[in-house]
C-alpha cells in the first residue's frame, strides 16, 4: 500500500515537471519579448539576455505611435475581423438551414461543391481574386480583404453538422404553431446552436485578425495597412531596435491575446468542439 | 402540398444566397479561373495569350519549384509528427487529475493567437548568430548555432518554432478527445496490472485515433501553406533552404508578374494538396478506430 501511494506521489511529481518544463519553454521567449519592449537601445546590446529591463522604459511604446499609425492599423484589423465575422457568422448558419433542415432539388450537389471547396488552400485562388478585385476596382481597400474571407466553406460546413444534430421534434411545435421558416431558424435552431457559432466565431477571429498574405498582396496604401503587416513592415524597417520592433510586436499583438484572456473558456471550448465535429 | 413545397423551396433559396453568390464569385469563380489562367502567358500589363500547358512544362524542369516542394515537404513531414506527439503527451498528462491543470492549459495555448508574423519577429532576435540563444549557451562553453543562417540548420529552427506556437491548438483538440474515452477501460487494466506506459499505448493511442486522425489532416493542410513564418523569419533563405511553395507562388505571381505561371503552382499545390489528402484517408483505415 505504502508504495502505490509513494508511486503516485512519484508520478505526480513527474508530471509537473515535464509541465513546468514545457511551460517554461513555452513562456520564456514571450516574456523575454515583453523584457525587451522595456528596455533602452543600449540596454538591448550590453543586456541583450536578460529577461527584464534595468527600469522599464515605457516610452518606447509611446515612440512607436511617431513611427507608424499603428491606432489606424488596429482599427483597420477591427473592422475587417468584425465584419469577416458577422457576415461568415451570418450567412453560413442560413445557408447551413438550408443545406439541414429544407429540402430542395440539386441540395446534395451544391453540398457536395461546398465539401469539395474545404480542401483548396486559399492560394489556389489568390491570383484570380487579384485579378478579379482589380477588375472590380476593390484593389487597396478593406473590403477586399472582407469579401475574399467572409465566405469560406468552412463555416457553412461546421453549422450544417451542428443542425444535422439537434433533433426535429424540437421544430415540431413551431411548425404546429405556423411559424415560418425564419422563425424556426431565429427562434429554435440559432439559440441551441450557441457552441458551433463560438467555435466559428474563435476560429475566424484567430485566421483573420492574423492574416499576413492577403493583406499583402491586396493592400497597397498605408492608411490601409493592418497590424500584421503594418508591424512586419516596421520590422523590416527597423529591425536592429529590437526595444521598439518588440514593444511594436507587443502592442499588434495585445487585442488578441487581452481577449484571449478574458473569454478563454470559449476559445478553448470553441477550439475542441473543431475536433469532435470535425 | 405543391404550395408548401414551392414555399419551402423559396424559403431554401432565400437562406443559401447570401452565402452561395460570395461563395461562388470569390471561390469557386477564381478556383476555376486557376485553372484557365494555368495556360495563359500574362504578365497583368499586357493582354493574356493562350499558352496550353507550357507553364506545367516549364514547372516540371523548375528546379526553383523542386526545392520549394522539397522545402515543403520537409516541413510538413517532420514538423506534424513532432507536433502530434508533443501535443498528444501534454495532452494525457493534463487528462490526469492534477492541479492547476486549466493554469497550464490557459498557458500553453496564448502562442495559438499570437500571429505568425509576430512570432517570427519574436524570435529573429532570439535565434540571430548573435542572438539570446547563442548568447545563453556559449555561457556554458557551446559553440554557437548558425540557426537561421545555415542551410542545414535553418528548416529545424523553422520547424521549432511552428510547433512552439501549435502545441496547445492541437493538445486542446486532443483533451477534448480524451475525455470522450470511458474510464471503464483504464479500471479494467489497472485491475490487470497494466503500467501507465502500458495503458498508453494499449488504450489511450488507439481509442484516440480518430482524433489524431482529424489533427493529422488539418496540420498537414495547413503546414503545407507555410508563408508567413519563413517570408518573414528567413526571407526564404539562406540560399533558399527555407523558400516554400506558397512563398514561390508569391514571388512568381506578386514580384515576377508571371500570372499564368503563378496560376500553373496553384493548381499543382491544389493536386498535392488533393492526393495528400487521399493518402491520408487510405491510410487511416489501418490505424483509426471508430
Amino acid at each position: 500500500m505504502n508504495r502505490s501511494i509513494l508511486e503516485k506521489h512519484a508520478s505526480s511529481i513527474f508530471i509537473y515537471l515535464v509541465l513546468a518544463v514545457v511551460s517554461a519553454l513555452v513562456f520564456a521567449p514571450l516574456l523575454w519579448v515583453i523584457g525587451t519592449s522595456l528596455k533602452t537601445y543600449p540596454e538591448t546590446i550590453t543586456r541583450a539576455s536578460a529577461l527584464f529591463p534595468e527600469t522599464p522604459h515605457w516610452q518606447n511604446y509611446a515612440e512607436i505611435f511617431s513611427l507608424a499609425p499603428f491606432g489606424r492599423y488596429f482599427w483597420n484589423t477591427l473592422l475587417v475581423s468584425v465584419s469577416v465575422i458577422v457576415i461568415t457568422l451570418v450567412t453560413s448558419a442560413m445557408a447551413a438551414f438550408s443545406f439541414a433542415r429544407l429540402s430542395w432539388p440539386g441540395r446534395e450537389a451544391v453540398f457536395v461543391l461546398y465539401l469539395s471547396m474545404l480542401i483548396i488552400p486559399v492560394h489556389v485562388v489568390l491570383v484570380p481574386n487579384f485579378i478579379l478585385l482589380r477588375e472590380l476596382r476593390l484593389l487597396n481597400t478593406l473590403l477586399s480583404l472582407v469579401l475574399t474571407r467572409a465566405f469560406l466553406p468552412l463555416g457553412t460546413f461546421l453549422m450544417r453538422q451542428f443542425f444535422m444534430g439537434i433533433p426535429r421534434e424540437l421544430e415540431e411545435s413551431a411548425i404546429i404553431d405556423g411559424c415560418g421558416y425564419g422563425r424556426r431558424f431565429a427562434a429554435i435552431i440559432v439559440p441551441l446552436a450557441k457552441p458551433a457559432f463560438v467555435t466559428l466565431l474563435i476560429v475566424t477571429l484567430i485566421m483573420i485578425w492574423n492574416d499576413y498574405l492577403f493583406p499583402l498582396v491586396f493592400i497597397q496604401s498605408r492608411a490601409n495597412r493592418t497590424l500584421t503587416l503594418g508591424l512586419a513592415i516596421l520590422a523590416g524597417d527597423f529591425d536592429i531596435q529590437w526595444n521598439l520592433v518588440m514593444a511594436a510586436t507587443i502592442l499588434s499583438i495585445s487585442p488578441l491575446v487581452i481577449t484571449f484572456l478574458f473569454a478563454q473558456r470559449y476559445f478553448i471550448e470553441g477550439v475542441a468542439l473543431q475536433g469532435t465535429k470535425g | 402540398m405543391a404550395r408548401t413545397n414551392r414555399k419551402e423551396l423559396i424559403a431554401a433559396l432565400l437562406f443559401l444566397l447570401p452565402n452561395l453568390v460570395g461563395f461562388l464569385l470569390f471561390l469557386v469563380g477564381p478556383t476555376i479561373g486557376a485553372f484557365l489562367i494555368s495556360t495563359m502567358d500574362w504578365a497583368l500589363i499586357n493582354e493574356p495569350s493562350f499558352a496550353g500547358l507550357s507553364n506545367f512544362q516549364r514547372l516540371i524542369s523548375d528546379n526553383r519549384f523542386w526545392i520549394t516542394l522539397r522545402n515543403t515537404g520537409y516541413y510538413v513531414f517532420v514538423r506534424v509528427p513532432i507536433n502530434v506527439f508533443i501535443s498528444l503527451v501534454l495532452a494525457v498528462l493534463l487528462n490526469q487529475n492534477i492541479r492547476g491543470r486549466n493554469f497550464f492549459r490557459t498557458l500553453l495555448f496564448v502562442p495559438v493567437v499570437l500571429s505568425l508574423v509576430s512570432v517570427a519577429i519574436m524570435w529573429r532576435p532570439l535565434v540571430m548568430d548573435s542572438g539570446v540563444l547563442n548568447q545563453i549557451t556559449s555561457r556554458f562553453g557551446i559553440a554557437p548555432v548558425p540557426w537561421i543562417t545555415s542551410s542545414r540548420h535553418a528548416m529545424p529552427t523553422i520547424i521549432m518554432i511552428g510547433v512552439w506556437r501549435e502545441i496547445g491548438y492541437f493538445m486542446v483538440i486532443f483533451l477534448a478527445g480524451l475525455q470522450s474515452i470511458s474510464s471503464h477501460y483504464y479500471e479494467a487494466a489497472r485491475i490487470d496490472g497494466a503500467s501507465g506506459v502500458q495503458q498508453f499505448f494499449r488504450i489511450t493511442i488507439p481509442l484516440v485515433s480518430p482524433t489524431t486522425f482529424f489533427i493529422t489532416v488539418v496540420a498537414m493542410i495547413w503546414s503545407f501553406q507555410i508563408f508567413d513564418l519563413t517570408t518573414v523569419l528567413t526571407g526564404g533563405g539562406p540560399r533558399n533552404a527555407t523558400n516554400t511553395l506558397v512563398m514561390y507562388i508569391y514571388q512568381q505571381g506578386f514580384q515576377n508578374f508571371r500570372m499564368g505561371y503563378a496560376s500553373a503552382l496553384g493548381v499543382a499545390l491544389f493536386f498535392i494538396v488533393l492526393l495528400l489528402t487521399i493518402v491520408q484517408k487510405q491510410i487511416s483505415a489501418r490505424w483509426v478506430h471508430y
